[in-house]
């Protein structure tokens, strides 16, 4: 349910290293409590993100909420199926539903973030 | 907070719990658009339990009601109901409401549930030769809704549901051996269906009795989630966000509950004037243009000025379409017109159209 080769943000939001390159999406936990994921604002190719600072709402049929960027760089590719296939959030979390991929800043950052056994004690272990 | 008698059969099947109108609800079980599918193709049972039931009874009884709301009940027969809101004399909505003639000097106000102190103290306060009582404690009340409805009711009772038609009421049936039931058939989904009052602690035995029945027909339980995107749809009215004090029902799309030639009632004199007048606002439906969701209190704007705001907004999982309500200037109302919604700081474009949303076949 939270993989271990990624990282986990306060907010809900995973990171995975992919060469030079930051993968980012939601956890299953948020994906979960957010249930029936029906649009994603996506930021633009090209943007500028701040560690924890908003980049993104996404929304389900009932609640609106922001995203925020586990780790500061450029954006470098969106995920613009999700915006034919919002669902995926839900059904794939950690992979068709994958967000935006970064161009970090500084990798090191990713540091800052939880582990995964760290994650699982904040979200409950529930299922893990 | 409140619970119904329902409460633990919500824990136990894992639904997800929220605050509403001081009652612990729950939101949704598998899931708001599951939920909201069952009910436009099969069956979804709701509890609604938290609902007010506000009884008048003797021989002022029709005055009053008739004093207190703005649609006609002079013409209801025994066993029959209608939709109607009740002002102030500002005009401006108290509540609104189902009112059924359950017998000869007799009649049934089912309220919304977080008005219900509000509305018993109102409607108490109008009623005269006549005895207003509040039985929202004494009843439970289900929702049974969808194209599967009067089937899974049907096997559970010897009431003959195809002799009652909309707004039509039963008051003493018995439903899955509970005895002094009432069944309307109401609802607030766009489907047909029933509403089930029954006594306040026998809800969960029929609650058990028919998920049990209608299992096989696909019934579900739904939560307040899907009966939000449902009624919305539907374009039904939901009190304290398309509707409240500061709204009237010609504003807002509930002129045909105004009966103006019924004689006296309470904020008739506004609403006459205001009918001869032309409201100033008016409350319409819009569907984006735009990929984004419209949500209660965005600013609504025609060339960059703001007409108006949204009162209601989802994306609608049967129409699959982002849909809302909200006021707009009178010259802003006729379908067809572009609006553009501010949605966190952004111009989203959507176009007016005809209420509701999504009508049943048949």
């Amino acid at each position: 349910m939270y993989p271990d080769d990624l990282r986990y943000s306060s907010e809900h939001e995973w990171a995975r290293q992919e060469g030079g390159r930051v993968r980012v999406g939601i956890t299953q936990f948020a994906a979960e409590k957010m249930s029936d994921v029906v649009f994603i604002e996506l930021p633009e190719v090209g943007a500028e993100l701040s560690f924890m600072q908003p980049f993104g709402v996404i929304e389900s049929v009932k609640a609106v909420s922001d995203l925020f960027a586990p780790v500061s760089g450029t954006v470098v590719e969106v995920n613009t199926a999700l915006a034919n296939t919002p669902e995926v959030v839900n059904s794939d979390p950690y992979g068709q539903g994958w967000i935006i991929l970064v161009a970090p800043k500084d990798a090191g950052e990713l540091q800052k973030l939880m582990t995964a056994p760290q994650y699982r004690k904040v979200v409950g272990e529930k299922g893990a | 907070m409140r619970r119904t008698s329902l409460y633990a059969r919500h824990a136990a099947a894992g639904a997800r719990l929220v605050e509403f109108g001081g009652w612990e609800m729950p939101v949704q079980y598998a899931g708001i658009v599951e939920e909201h599918r069952a009910v436009r193709t099969a069956g979804g049972l709701f509890d609604v339990s938290h609902m007010g039931e506000i009884e008048i009874e003797g021989p002022g009884a029709l005055a009053s009601v008739q004093r207190i709301i703005t649609n006609d009940a002079g013409r209801l027969a025994v066993g029959a109901g209608l939709y109607s809101p009740m002002c102030l004399p500002s005009g401006g909505i108290v509540d609104d409401l189902t009112v059924f003639r359950t017998g000869d000097r007799r009649y049934l106000l089912v309220v919304n549930a977080s008005t219900t102190p509000k509305d018993v103290a109102w409607i108490a306060e109008h009623t005269t030769d006549a005895q207003a009582r509040d039985r929202s404690d004494e009843w439970g009340l289900l929702a049974l809704q969808g194209p599967r409805a009067g089937v899974i009711l049907q096997r559970l009772t010897p009431a003959d549901l195809a002799s009652l038609r909309s707004f039509q009421i039963f008051t003493d049936a018995e439903v899955a051996g509970v005895a002094r039931c009432f069944i309307s058939r109401t609802g607030y989904t766009g489907e047909d269906g029933f509403e089930i009052g029954c006594p306040w602690e026998q809800a969960p035995r029929v609650w058990d009795a028919l998920l049990e029945g209608g299992g096989r027909d696909g019934l579900v339980p739904v939560g307040l989630g899907a009966r939000d995107t449902l009624r919305l749809e539907a374009a039904y009215m939901l009190y304290g966000n398309d509707i409240d004090e500061t709204t009237t029902p010609l504003e807002a799309p509930l002129s045909w509950t105004v009966k103006l030639e019924k004689g006296a009632f309470i904020g008739r004199e506004v609403l006459a004037q205001q009918k001869a007048e032309g409201a100033a606002r008016r409350l319409v439906g819009f569907e984006m243009t735009d990929r984004a969701i419209p949500r209660h209190g965005y600013p609504l704007r025609v060339d960059a000025q703001t007409t108006g705001q949204v009162t209601s907004g989802t994306f609608g999982p049967w129409v699959s379409k982002s849909i809302g309500m909200g006021y707009v200037a009178r010259a802003h109302a006729t379908p067809g017109t572009a609006l553009g919604v501010d949605i966190r700081g952004k111009t989203a474009g959507a176009l007016v159209v005809k209420l509701p949303f999504y009508r049943r076949n048949g």
